[in-house]
């Protein structure tokens, strides 16, 4: 079967990674766009935190003989509590700063556990096999449908729309919301924002340790799999705006998507056709598809 | 007006005897580390002219200081142009970029204005990666110093130290000036407050443009001189590492003075090469810690620091 001249599998499998991709693009972006809202720091560590997601995955099953199921629980704990103690010692001391130096900082950081892992690991990667559970295909027709693959897809909107949840509907999303307008009255108000600080920093890079872990049996496990993929993020971060969590959820599923068509009609612009988005939706939206102002 | 005076003499007495140190110090080190040393001095000294004087954090810059090297090191090699055509190929090319880079940058400002820069850059790396003329992750190889203006053998490395010296100069003078001009003081001015430039009637978005033009080309200059003195384009070049590398030169100098980047390329560069084959792949992560102490507990720079110690002695 073929679709406009192209093997319908090979645009469905393509669709899918797109899609895969996207779901990890949303996740990374919104927890950018959380840290951002309360800290006012554009977290430069981010694609170390999910590269580290990964990691203690991979150690956890090669060396401890921990599942894919705990890791799934036990990696965003350990990467956020490290994300605590980042922001307890580090982060704190520079609010009062230019953002600009939250940038360089955890930039810093992600260069020392990059370097880390990569002098311990090499760059090769390393693999992580698919649980037992989520195995095997699911004939679709047009094409089979690796079962992981979709399970990637399904547990990463999921979270994406618990944290839209969490943050429009429920009492501690309002605080954060709050937080994010006006530190000052939140305060006043008896909220212990630096604590409302830390916990969003250690929650937005859990949740990027969790797109690390549901990536492990995907991709490669490597030292290098994060900042590759943070440079999009960023990309992705300005094409949407970091106004909207909605936002960021739908322009990062978007933007995998157009990147898995862009390898079947022209591989060899799939790795900067999310730039050239980017450049168009500067020249015609500068504050972003979701921003405002 | 006596302090200005004795500053302006002090400023002198340095610049005279940084030049004359400058014109002995390949007698006395390897000029090979020397020229690499002034190739990145006046990379980060054009970066620092953007983040310490206009307040404009750049994560490209890198594309600036690469693109140029490729073009300089095609011209010369592949269509067999005299070096200085190839510098000054590269140096166009790379102001050229900066301008598409600014016109687009400038729309957003502060936390997006770095990360714009970053994409656009990556988005070059992929670009020299896959074009069919650079080399791909070999990069481009062999390109032949040649003659300079037809009879000055640049094989000899004397004569190569002293093009770079010249042309490290130069590019100094330049940056020296556009800071001391009237159109630095408005970039100053747009750096301290920028609702109240606007005020002022300036163009704010067309002088931060021109001045990001002017660090792009600047920085495509350092990068085509380097081809020369390696005779090598290299894909390192074009990556985002490179771009954090010069940050981290004009943080760990001293944002915003005139030596500090200078002084900063220097120390990073001896570092690296003191400790690449002590330590290997962990000279990441010393730059990553080297970073972090700059952000939290140095933030002035090492020149920082010696003209916050003058200016405290001055006082007492």
């Amino acid at each position: 079967m073929e679709i406009f001249g192209i093997p319908s599998a090979l645009l469905g499998s393509q669709l899918l990674i797109g899609l895969i991709n996207g779901s990890f693009y949303a996740i990374l972006s919104l927890g950018l766009a959380i840290i951002f809202g309360l800290l006012n720091i554009i977290n430069f560590s981010h694609g170390a935190m999910y590269m580290l997601g990964a990691f203690v995955a991979w150690i956890g099953l090669t060396y401890f003989e921990v599942g894919y199921w705990t890791s799934l629980l036990l990696a965003p704990v350990l990467v956020g509590l490290l994300g605590v103690v980042l922001e307890r010692t580090m982060l704190k001391q520079l609010y009062k700063l230019d953002h600009l130096y939250g940038l360089l900082l955890t930039f810093g950081l992600a260069l020392i556990i990059e370097g880390i892992f990569r002098d311990q690991f090499g760059v090769s990667g390393e693999g992580y096999a698919v649980p037992d559970a989520l195995t095997g295909l699911i004939p679709l027709g047009f094409m089979n449908l690796p079962l992981y693959r979709g399970w990637v897809v399904i547990a990463a909107l999921t979270v994406c729309f618990g944290t839209w949840y969490m943050i429009e509907k429920t009492k501690l999303g309002a605080y954060l919301r709050a937080g994010t307008e006006n530190p000052q009255i939140v305060q006043a108000l008896g909220i212990n924002v630096p604590m409302l600080i830390t916990f969003t920093y250690g929650f937005g890079v859990a949740l990027a340790a969790f797109a690390g872990v549901l990536a492990a049996p995907v991709f490669q496990v490597n030292p290098l799999m994060g900042s590759n993929l943070i440079i999009v993020v960023f990309a992705v971060v300005v094409i949407g705006g970091m106004g909207s969590i909605m936002g960021s959820i739908v322009t990062g599923l978007g933007l995998g998507l157009i990147e898995g068509i862009t390898k079947v009609i022209y591989p060899e612009a799939s790795s900067i056709v999310v730039f050239a988005i980017m450049i168009l939706v500067l020249l015609v939206r500068p504050a972003g598809l979701f921003g405002k102002s | 007006m006596n302090t200005t005076t004795n500053n302006d003499k002090n400023m002198r007495l340095v610049f005279g005897v940084l030049f004359l140190l400058g014109l002995v110090a390949p007698f006395v080190v390897y000029p090979t580390f020397l020229m690499k040393i002034l190739c990145f001095g006046l990379f980060a000294s054009a970066f620092n002219l953007l983040l310490g004087f206009v307040g404009l954090l750049s994560f490209g810059h890198a594309a600036f200081l690469g693109a140029a090297g490729y073009v300089c090191g095609l011209l010369v090699r592949d269509s067999g142009l005299s070096p200085e055509l190839g510098i000054l190929g590269g140096t166009l090319a790379a102001g050229f970029l900066g301008w598409v880079f600014g016109k687009l940058a400038i729309r957003r400002s502060g936390i997006y204005f770095a990360m714009i820069t970053l994409a656009l850059a990556q988005m070059v790396f992929f670009i020299v990666q896959q074009a069919p003329m650079t080399g791909g992750e070999d990069g481009l190889q062999g390109v032949p110093r040649g003659n300079l203006f037809g009879f000055i053998d640049l094989d000899d490395n004397m004569s190569m130290y002293y093009l770079v010296y010249a042309i490290f100069c130069a590019g100094f003078f330049v940056i020296y000036r556009t800071i001391h001009s009237p159109f630095g003081q408005i970039l100053k001015a747009i750096r301290e407050n920028q609702p109240r430039a606007i005020s002022l009637g300036y163009d704010v978005d067309k002088f931060k443009l021109f001045a990001f033009v002017i660090s792009a080309a600047l920085s495509g200059l350092a990068g085509a001189t380097k081809t020369l003195v390696f005779q090598l384009a290299s894909l390192s070049d074009v990556h985002w590492h490179m771009s954090g590398e010069v940050v981290l030169m004009t943080l760990l100098g001293g944002l915003g003075t005139i030596f500090g980047p200078l002084v900063g390329a220097a120390t990073i560069v001896t570092l690296q090469n003191e400790l690449a084959d002590k330590v290997g792949s962990w000279v990441t992560v010393i730059m990553g810690v080297i970073f972090v102490l700059c952000v939290l507990v140095f933030r002035r720079g090492i020149v920082g620091e010696i003209q916050a110690l003058i200016r405290r002695s001055g006082i007492n």
